[in-house]
């Protein structure tokens, strides 16, 4: 274990709603409207907390733990991923399995806490996601991995610090190949456009809304905080590649990644605002893409 | 076997004596061999006799002459179904089981429509609860069953879907409606009242025009009243305008669902450009107190004529402009072609109607076949797509666009002089009369039966919901049940048209 710090976990508990609040500003702009102010994400998590929640009476403890556990999963993960130059909290040999894993515990309890409801719906939705997320999950390691190769480091501190201009230089067609695996794995976790429409309101076509559909209140409100986190733990894990600028100066760095953060959430808004959502058949095939992409970077 | 039957025109009149009344099983064989030849069924529903039994009056409508021709037959406890030979009498069977209690024997799936009180019943009858009643289930390991609605997430009207699925790959969808009956057809008997208008107008909010519109013209057949050329083009006028609003907010729709937001969002504002439109002729963006028998309540002068032109020629241009962002995306293309298709002959066999039809090459278009009003002196020329499936259905709406905005210009710019109401006196006894209007969503048909008194004494409205709702099920076999929402929204049906 190496000494860290706690301003990426901070900077993420506190901005990870606002990235959200980019994405729907930027669509809605490209749509000719005015949207929704900035802040509006987090009013609508005070508003659920301040809420009760209604449990069906078929559902059981499973169901009531697994908010609180997905969003336990995603807050530990932050505590391994650095931000701008700022190393993480924790950091040890081969700690990005361990983030890949905690993603995938909190997914798991999604996925039970949905089917413990023992709605079609919720089951349909589960099994689409585990479906998805089966082939996400080898892109993001095929992708860190590459990275890992690349830069011989085994713990996702040192490997986003030494990730640099230089670098870029040397590697660009590697990194490239990468960061496209990453940002496809980044659209499919994070239920965006094309692979999943985070407004629609059409349950028989959700993947990720539908497993949440029944869940309310504060409930609710640690599910979406819990997505923003998550949101924000991959666009980190991208901007630590992306921006590899490292100025000397911590507040500059970190301003930088902030700034690579804001395009980040107005290019998704753009990607949003200009495709329509892929047919679900096809949508194994956009991660299918994602896993070669990743390949060819660690095989290169 | 074919017998000849007296054959009349969209809304002219003719005494019921002159409708023949047949045996069952010539009015089952003439149905049958009519259809075959191309013929369509108009409509089939019973109407009381003073005996107590029940008779079925049968309208069926050739496009090859523009003729429709009627034949009754009488019957009382049962008879031998049609809909085994004839699918498209399946659901006018079915509601002819559920409002008087006749069996259509060998009726392969008869259930309630509506779940509405029969209308012919010994002692209090109950209506039972929509929804409650045996649905079509497969069985196996793998198959699973998901039941979405009445209430739904969006908001919209309610219905019942319940899907047969095997993974993500639906087997069978049944649709179980009713939930929007209102008693529409049994408050206009004894009329027309002072709420008779209001009643049709509501009919299905979104085709305020075209319903009162086919309603006005049947009364007018039925008085003999002559509306004057303006009238019927001022009514087109609105019909069309009715026609752009819809469509462009199907697109719209379509695009959104598909997750496409740019056309998604200008469509959704086009559409108001085009309602008000409507507002501005008469007031109303849903086109109520526009259309009354003996004519319309609103005038259109010079000036407004020209305005509105300007208007229409602002908002042909931006809805031109979303579009053409639908046809540029590759991904949206990629998500219309191939889902939810119909073929040309599972079109024809279950009598759709409207745009789902001639997405499917099928040409059907009243204003063509059957035309009334100022439709028998101008011409719109039909709208064909032929893939069936939501890029087609897609594809009809655009060409309607650009062609009702053609036309509407034509017509704004040389509109006929004359009064744009007359009188209208009172209604023929004893008559038939079935009048037929291309409403956005396709054929609209209204037929009135007189009493002695000329009054209503049974008046069948048919909602070209009533015969599509069987074309989205058809349409969603074999496809995936994320497909659904998008094809329902190429159909886009109305609830409370088809539950009256």
């Amino acid at each position: 274990m190496s000494s860290g710090s706690l301003l990426p976990l901070i900077l993420a508990v506190v901005l990870a709603p606002l990235m959200q609040a980019v994405i729907t500003r930027t669509k809605s702009v490209l749509a000719g409207r005015i949207g929704q102010p900035l802040l509006q994400p987090y009013r609508d998590l005070w508003k659920l907390l301040r809420k009760g929640a209604v449990y069906s009476q078929t559902t059981t403890w499973i169901f009531q733990m697994g908010p609180t556990v997905g969003l336990a999963s995603v807050i530990l993960a932050m505590g391994l991923v650095p931000f701008g130059g700022s190393p993480a909290l924790s950091g040890f040999t081969g700690d990005f399995v361990l983030i890949a894993y905690l993603m995938a515990a909190g997914r798991f309890f999604t996925v039970v806490a949905a089917l413990d409801t023992g709605s079609s719906f919720e089951g349909m939705g589960a099994s689409r996601e585990v479906t998805f997320s089966a082939l996400a999950e080898p892109a993001l390691f095929l992708g860190l991995a590459a990275l890992v190769r690349q830069t011989g480091h085994l713990s996702l501190s040192p490997v986003l610090a030494s990730v640099s201009t230089v670098t870029w230089r040397h590697a660009a067609p590697i990194l490239s190949l990468t960061l496209a695996g990453l940002i496809i794995v980044f659209l499919a976790e994070n239920a965006r456009i094309p692979v999943d429409d985070p407004t629609t309101h059409l349950e028989l076509t959700m993947i990720h809304e539908v497993m949440v559909l029944d869940h309310s209140g504060p409930d609710f409100a640690l599910i979406q905080y819990g997505a923003a986190l998550k949101m924000w733990l991959f666009a980190a894990i991208i901007i630590g590649v992306a921006a590899p600028w490292h100025f000397g100066n911590r507040w500059i760095d970190l301003g930088a990644a902030l700034g690579g953060m804001l395009v980040l959430g107005i290019a998704t808004g753009v990607i949003e605002s200009s495709m329509a959502r892929l047919r679900l058949l096809r949508v194994p095939q956009l991660l299918l893409v994602a896993i070669v992409l990743s390949a060819l970077a660690l095989a290169l | 076997m074919t017998i000849a039957l007296p054959s009349f025109h969209n809304c002219e009149p003719i005494p019921l004596a002159s409708v023949n009344c047949l045996p069952i099983h010539q009015f089952r064989a003439s149905i049958i061999s009519a259809l075959r030849e191309g013929s369509m069924l108009t409509a089939l529903f019973g109407t009381p006799m003073k005996d107590g039994r029940v008779q079925l009056i049968g309208v069926l409508a050739d496009p090859g002459t523009s003729s429709l021709s009627a034949l009754s037959t009488e019957v009382d406890e049962s008879y031998p179904c049609l809909t085994v030979d004839c699918p498209q009498a399946n659901w006018f069977e079915r509601e002819i089981a559920e409002q008087w209690q006749v069996k259509p024997q060998g009726h392969p799936w008869l259930k309630p429509i509506r779940f509405q009180a029969p209308y012919r019943s010994e002692g209090a009858a109950q209506a039972p609860v929509p929804g409650v009643t045996n649905f079509f289930a497969v069985s196996g390991d793998e198959v699973h069953e998901v039941a979405v609605g009445p209430v739904h997430a969006g908001i919209i009207e309610p219905g019942h879907f319940r899907f047969q699925c095997h993974g993500e790959r639906v087997l069978h969808l049944e649709i179980s409606l009713g939930y929007q009956h209102r008693g529409v057809e049994s408050a206009l008997v004894g009329g027309p009242g002072k709420r008779t208008i209001h009643e049709i107008e509501t009919l299905s909010g979104d085709t305020s025009i075209g319903h009162t519109i086919a309603h006005c013209e049947a009364i007018e057949g039925l008085c003999g009243a002559a509306v004057s050329v303006r009238a019927q083009a001022l009514r087109a006028i609105a019909l069309e305008l009715e026609r752009l609003a819809n469509h462009c907010g199907d697109l719209g729709a379509m695009a959104g669902d598909a997750g496409y937001l740019p056309t998604a969002s200008y469509c959704g504002r086009i559409r108001g450009d085009f309602l008000n439109l409507t507002a501005e002729i008469c007031g109303s963006r849903f086109g109520r107190g526009m259309v009354r028998p003996g004519g319309v309540l609103f005038d259109v002068d010079a000036n407004l004529a020209l305005e509105l032109t300007r208007r229409l020629d602002t908002a042909l241009k931006d809805v031109e402009d979303a579009v053409r962002l639908m046809w540029d995306a590759p991904s949206l293309q990629a998500r219309f072609q191939d889902t939810g298709a119909l073929t040309a002959a599972t079109c024809a066999a279950l009598g759709l109607v409207g745009p789902a039809a001639r997405a499917c090459g099928v040409e059907r278009d009243i204003r063509q076949d059957f035309p009334s009003g100022v439709f028998r002196f101008a011409q719109i020329p039909i709208s064909i797509s032929d893939s069936g499936d939501v890029l087609a259905r897609a594809w009809v709406r655009w060409l309607e666009i650009q062609r009702s905005g053609v036309f509407i210009r034509e017509q704004l710019a040389a509109l006929p002089a004359g009064p744009i109401r007359v009188a209208v006196g009172p209604m023929l006894p004893a008559h038939l009369i079935v009048s037929l209007t291309e409403g956005w969503r396709g054929a609209i048909t209204h037929a009135a039966i007189t009493d002695r008194d000329g009054r209503f004494a049974r008046y069948k409205i048919i909602d070209p919901s009533f015969r599509n709702w069987i074309g989205l099920a058809i349409a969603m076999r074999e496809q995936q049940i994320s497909d659904f929402p998008l094809c329902n929204k190429s159909f886009n049906l109305s609830y409370c048209g088809h539950d009256l």
